[in-house]
């Protein structure tokens, strides 16, 4: 799929999955979404290696933007990038934006089939607003 | 080469010290963060002491960075990349058999690093306000060096106290921050003398 991916990670699973649907009822099929939450033990928290296997699931050419909660999702997501090979790590961002209404954001602009850097743009106006 | 029996030694004692601490940096973390500090290492360092076998036998930078990739892994929470990238770096820079002065330039640049990771400095009520005054002291060499730190780690962490939170969660809460002291800055105290216990001893 040439559309930009959607990765979302929340400390809660349940916000991420939520997300994630509300980002799938408005973009169907046509933009690959993946979300991830929760610390290794299954309590609240965010884990590399989920957010990893995430980026994986939501892989396209033509990059992935990552939404993220609260601090400790952005460095985990950071991380990760760092931990990707390094063919991908240029593909790979994260938004400075509210989780939820960025990912939506986000997603409309990928369903129009926007590059990475249009994507990560259109979520983050939200934050200049 | 570091002794493997004292490589064992010191992970061994840095690991249980901070499963034995979990509840009280939980309890730190509770008042100014989300309350899992203790909890997400311990687990980590769970992790690190069901792996010692291979941790001790490995040169001591491959250590450092295996240790510090099990706790980006395990750890879960800001705490896993920022002290995982502290000792990831430590090892990059570390030649196996390092003079005191190999370590205090490999400590600069993995205090650096974790000052990048967390797009945070001094002052702001966070771990590096005990990394950088041990890494002041460090460079200073001289006698009872070991005994000089863990003064300057446990008095740096206790000067977190009055300081109001500009990063991670406790920001949040602005100077409802001030009085607590920063459960980062104590896990790193803690890290700290512990390792100066093992070694200066």
């Amino acid at each position: 799929m040439a559309n930009v991916g959607i990765v979302i990670v929340s400390h809660s699973p349940k916000v991420a999955e939520g997300a994630a649907d509300m980002v799938r009822q408005m973009v169907g099929t046509t933009v690959p979404v993946a979300h991830t939450g929760g610390n290794p033990d299954g309590g609240l928290g965010t884990a590399v290696d989920g957010i990893l296997t995430a980026i994986d699931r939501a892989w396209s050419d033509a990059g992935v933007a990552i939404l993220v909660d609260l601090g400790g999702a952005e460095t985990n997501s950071e991380m990760a990038i760092e931990m990707l090979p390094a063919a991908r790590q240029a593909r790979v961002v994260v938004c400075n934006a509210p989780v939820v209404e960025g990912a939506v954001m986000a997603a409309t602009e990928s369903s129009g089939g926007a590059p990475l850097d249009a994507v990560k743009r259109a979520a983050e106006e939200l934050m200049a607003s | 080469m570091m002794d493997q029996g004292v490589q064992r030694k010191l992970i061994q004692a840095v690991a249980e010290t901070m499963i034995a601490h979990a509840e009280e940096l939980t309890a730190l973390d509770q008042a100014i963060g989300d309350g899992d500090h203790g909890l997400n290492m311990k687990r980590g360092f769970e992790g690190v002491l069901a792996n010692i076998d291979v941790l001790a036998s490995q040169p001591l930078p491959e250590a450092l960075k295996a240790i510090g990739t099990q706790l980006v892994m395990k750890v879960g929470g800001a705490s896993g990349p920022l002290y995982g990238t502290l000792l990831m770096s430590l090892g990059k820079g570390m030649p196996a058999d390092p003079t005191l002065e190999d370590v205090g330039c490999c400590f600069g640049a993995a205090v650096d690093a974790v000052k990048a990771r967390g797009k945070s400095d001094t002052g702001q009520k966070t771990m590096l306000d005990v990394l950088a005054p041990v890494q002041a002291e460090l460079t200073k060499g001289g006698r009872d060096l070991a005994a000089r730190i863990s003064t300057t780690a446990f008095r740096a962490a206790e000067a977190t106290k009055p300081m109001k939170a500009l990063r991670g969660r406790a920001s949040f809460l602005g100077e409802r921050s001030i009085g607590h002291m920063d459960p980062g800055a104590r896990s790193s105290a803690l890290m700290i003398t512990t390792v100066c216990n093992v070694l200066g001893g």
